[in-house]
């Protein structure tokens, strides 16, 4: 087992080495990126040296001089030390304004994936218990309308209900215009009352997959043969289900919500950037959009990393879920 | 037989069955009864087919679908105005018609072929002010003759003599190129004898400017005109010159006679609050010929042409302090407006003009209304269905042709090919998709490309950023298949390796790669109208349901306009759920397993 983790993780090293070597080179291939905008600006004021000496200027500052090769592996040396370099948007460094704006995706993404379980899970069996059954069907339809919700539109149609018509919430951002001069529960409230919508959008977008990965599950163990058995002795139908079934069922679906535990730091860009919640994803948006390519590396090859993580995680989940699988 | 076709004329429905029936029995009566007969047996195809045809939630999807492209397709062709058409509508709109400035500083006229630019006419300023009646610019002397109340004489003096008088002695030195009369020197010696510094002879007026002990005498030439009066002419090929305009001026300020005459045309004046319209009197006939006053009057457009008499009629009603005045032409009467600003009153009317026909409400001409650029939404709506479905099926047939190849080879030759291709699958897989596209999307932006190429770009990125799944799930199949024994009987024939993979091993992973793709479409569609939403997927003008949505952005849009943006939110809605609906209903159906 330790053997096979150890080998799993030199293996995502490697992965995260060529993953970041091809955005590295996307990224440079931003052409009127942060650098010329800024040697533009520059340019123009009064007294300023020509825009082509700016520019020379900046290349030269921001280490773009160099081909991409060597900038790449400059880069990653500079990364592997845990210097990302200073963010060009924001001016400080990645990894400070990083654990500055983790915090509020963690929140968003942790809420949400205890609500998308309370809701998924529940759901999910009752669908498989009753097959074909319009309780199925509510609820196959329910989980397929999450899933084809654009976010976007789900998203403006919820600020249309809750935000203009009922008033209830604010249609951006993380805290109200007064939350200085809020004591420490109302600041609590504040922030809570301006995560429910995308909390909300979150849930709602991706519970569909859980919601029938559950269901899937629970078929297939339902219609297994010791579950045959177990009602052949003649078990309750409540102990048949939550007994012998749903444990069995447990198997596959923690094993995927393991898997997706370090997709909590990910952050969620498109919702975070409609609510303009200051979290990764939103910072991310920012700053791809602006051409910072030292924070964009950093987040691309966070998210790889996130990703390579997650499947370690189920794999490894898997085996110790099940102690049918074994692990060579 | 009777029963049944008694019953065939009863009930067409009915008999249909019997009739397939009574086939039946004639087969069953001519051959033996072996299994075939007895079991109705069904293609494989037919099989899936008749599963697909009991969801029902997959034929709602497959309608959708369909609705979908004759919607799109179809829909654009019907439709009968264009993806950019911009409607617009003649409505009138109080335009501006004219701007009048009130002029409150002093202007200056030059005479023909003499010179006196800004700079003397400041120091014009400063002299008047301080009360002098001489100036001086560039060395030469300047002289103010006050005409009337703000209506100045500028005379250039130019000196003629140097004269000595002292006790009792008078001697007269001309400066060389002048000469100096007789009655002239008397004049000068009368003048200085009463102390005057200027005096008029023959019509010339001198001046006498005393330097120490001796006098500069001076003669007085006529150069200017200072006056906060603005003469407007009637026609602009009628000349104003400075002779006109200072007798009209003098006539209007100083005197009460009405009327004065220039190079012997005679004119008459109508004058009313300050505003005085001067007619050209020939004959006893009164021809308008130019309006003088403190206002300076400019039409907005090049076009319009201000008659003299609509110029009066506007600079009474601003004398008096009119907010609206009514002026009667050929065309009928139409009402005008002013609204004061600073110096500036601008004239405003309801003008006819062309206007877009921004945000209209659902009605019979436009089923949806019109969008911020005054174009048709559903028209839109289908083209933009058109873009979607698209780039959905082109980035599809990308993503499942790369991913059959390399899932297939990787698959099928294992070892260090398959090692290495997952390698890469698995390092597709670490690239996050979003924010990738959205950089390409950023750098599509600032290289400027345009729309059209845009969705090639789109479409080959999203191919090449989405084949990871298809080649997995073909990999492991093929994992499995190459060890059965069709393959074992492939090889045997001596088939070539390609063939062997793609008509032998990949045709038997066609109703996995089906399902991915359907399901996949879907999730094509909803990331192209998340990046169009963002303004980094396709581009106006052209259409794209993402986009429309995005163009709604502040909520005053939102609330009052629906129109704009829930139809095409629902749309991709409707699309996607049509796609995962077929894609869920095809995998039911191909798998055996499931049972349904």
């Amino acid at each position: 087992m330790g053997k096979y983790i150890v080998k799993r993780l030199l293996l995502c090293l490697l992965l995260l080495f060529f993953t970041s070597m091809i955005i590295y080179a996307i990224m440079r291939c931003l052409p009127s990126s942060y650098v010329e905008n800024m040697a533009r600006e520059l340019s123009t004021r009064p007294g300023s040296k020509s825009y082509s000496e700016w520019l020379a200027q900046l290349n030269a500052m921001y280490g773009l001089d160099v081909g991409i090769i060597k900038g790449y592996f400059q880069w990653f040396g500079n990364a592997v030390k845990g210097d990302f370099g200073d963010s060009w948007q924001f001016s400080v460094p990645v990894t400070e304004k990083f654990s500055e704006v983790i915090w509020d995706s963690f929140a968003l993404g942790a809420i949400s994936f205890v609500l998308q379980i309370l809701i998924a899970i529940p759901l999910g069996i009752l669908a498989a218990r009753k097959q074909y059954s319009r309780v199925d069907y509510a609820v196959t339809v329910f989980a397929l309308l999450g899933i084809s919700l654009p976010t976007f539109f789900f998203a403006t149609i919820l600020k249309l209900i809750f935000s203009v018509w009922l008033g209830w919430f604010e249609l951006y951002g993380k805290v109200g215009r007064f939350h200085e001069q809020l004591d420490a529960m109302g600041k609590f409230l504040d922030i809570a009352s301006h995560y429910v919508l995308p909390v909300m959008t979150l849930t709602i977008v991706s519970v569909g997959s859980l919601m029938r990965y559950t269901r899937t599950n629970m078929l297939e163990v339902l219609n297994s043969d010791y579950i045959r058995t177990a009602r052949a002795k003649g078990l309750p139908e409540k102990r048949v289900i939550n007994y012998h079934a749903f444990r069995n069922t447990l198997i596959p679906v923690v094993t995927i919500l393991g898997g997706s535990l370090p997709g909590l730091f990910a952050g969620a860009m498109v919702t975070e950037t409609l609510f303009q919640i200051p979290g990764i994803g939103y910072t991310s948006f920012l700053a791809i959009r602006s051409g910072d390519i030292p924070f964009t590396m950093f987040y691309m090859t966070f998210l790889a990393l996130l990703t390579l993580l997650g499947t370690l995680i189920a794999d490894i989940l898997y085996a110790v879920v099940d102690p049918r699988v074994r692990i060579s | 037989m009777d029963n049944n076709k008694n019953a065939m004329n009863d009930n067409p429905i009915k008999s249909v069955d019997h009739t397939a029936n009574a086939g039946n029995e004639h087969i069953s009566t001519s051959t033996s009864l072996d299994d075939e007969q007895r079991i109705k047996v069904l293609s494989p195809g037919m099989l899936v087919f008749k599963r697909f045809i009991r969801n029902r939630l997959a034929i709602v999807g497959f309608f959708i679908i369909l609705f979908m492209f004759l919607f799109s397709f179809v829909g654009g062709l019907i439709s009968p105005y264009g993806e950019t058409q911009v409607f617009t509508y003649v409505g009138t709109m109080a335009k501006e018609y004219a701007s009048v400035t009130h002029n409150n500083q002093f202007r200056y006229t030059v005479v023909e072929g003499k010179e006196y630019g800004d700079a003397a006419h400041a120091k014009f300023i400063l002299a008047k002010n301080q009360g002098a009646s001489v100036f001086n610019h560039n060395d030469t002397d300047y002289g103010i003759v006050q005409e009337a109340e703000d209506f100045y004489r500028i005379t250039q003096i130019t000196p003629i003599a140097n004269i000595t008088y002292f006790r009792g002695i008078f001697a007269v030195n001309p400066i060389e190129g002048n000469e100096i009369s007789g009655t002239l020197e008397e004049a000068v010696k009368a003048a200085i004898d009463s102390g005057a510094e200027q005096f008029e002879l023959e019509g010339d007026i001198y001046t006498i400017k005393r330097q120490n002990r001796d006098y500069v005498l001076g003669k007085s030439e006529t150069i200017a005109l200072e006056s906060m009066y603005i003469i407007d002419p009637a026609d602009k090929d009628l000349k104003i010159d400075f002779d006109f305009k200072y007798a009209a001026e003098k006539a209007i300020r100083t005197t009460d006679s009405g009327s004065f005459s220039v190079h012997g045309d005679n004119f008459a004046i109508d004058e009313y609050n300050e505003i005085s319209v001067i007619y050209k009197v020939n004959s006893g006939e009164r021809i308008p010929y130019a309006i003088v006053s403190e206002f300076a009057i400019q039409p907005s457009s090049p076009e319009i042409f201000l008659s003299l008499d609509f110029k009066a009629t506007i600079q009474r009603a601003i004398t008096n302090n009119q907010a609206s005045f009514v002026f009667e032409d050929e065309k009928g009467s139409t009402e005008y407006t002013i609204t004061k600003l600073n110096n500036v009153y601008t004239i405003k009317t309801e003008t006819p003009t062309h206007l877009i026909n921004m945000y209209e409400s659902p009605s019979k001409r436009h089923w949806l209304g019109t969008d911020a650029h005054g174009m048709d939404v559903l028209t839109r709506l289908m083209y933009g269905g058109r873009v979607s479905l698209l780039i959905g099926f082109i980035v599809v047939f990308l993503e499942t042709l790369i991913g059959v190849i390399l899932g297939g080879i990787a698959g099928y030759f294992g070892k260090w090919v398959d090692m290495l291709i997952m390698r890469i699958v698995d390092v597709f897989n670490c690239i996050p998709f979003l924010p990738l596209v959205m950089i390409v999307g950023s750098v599509m932006d600032s290289m400027d490309i345009e729309p059209q190429m845009r969705i090639y770009y789109l479409m080959l990125v999203l191919g090449v950023m989405s084949w990871t799944g298809i080649a997995r799930m073909v990999r492991g199949q093929i994992l499995s298949l190459r060890e059965q024994e069709f393959m074992i009987a492939a090889e045997a024939t001596g088939l070539r390796t390609s063939k062997r993979i793609f008509k032998h091993l990949v045709p038997n992973v066609v109703p996995q790669l089906i399902v991915l793709a359907t399901l996949g479409l879907g999730n094509i569609i909803l990331y192209e109208s998340t990046l169009s939403y963002f303004g980094l997927g396709v581009k106006f003008p052209l259409a794209s349901w993402g986009n429309i949505i995005s163009d709604v952005s502040t909520a005053y849009e939102m609330t009052n306009y629906w129109f704009l943006w829930i139809p095409a939110g629902l749309l991709i809605l409707l699309t996607v759920l049509g796609f995962n609906f077929v894609g869920d209903g095809l995998r039911d159906a191909f798998d055996p397993k499931m049972k349904r």
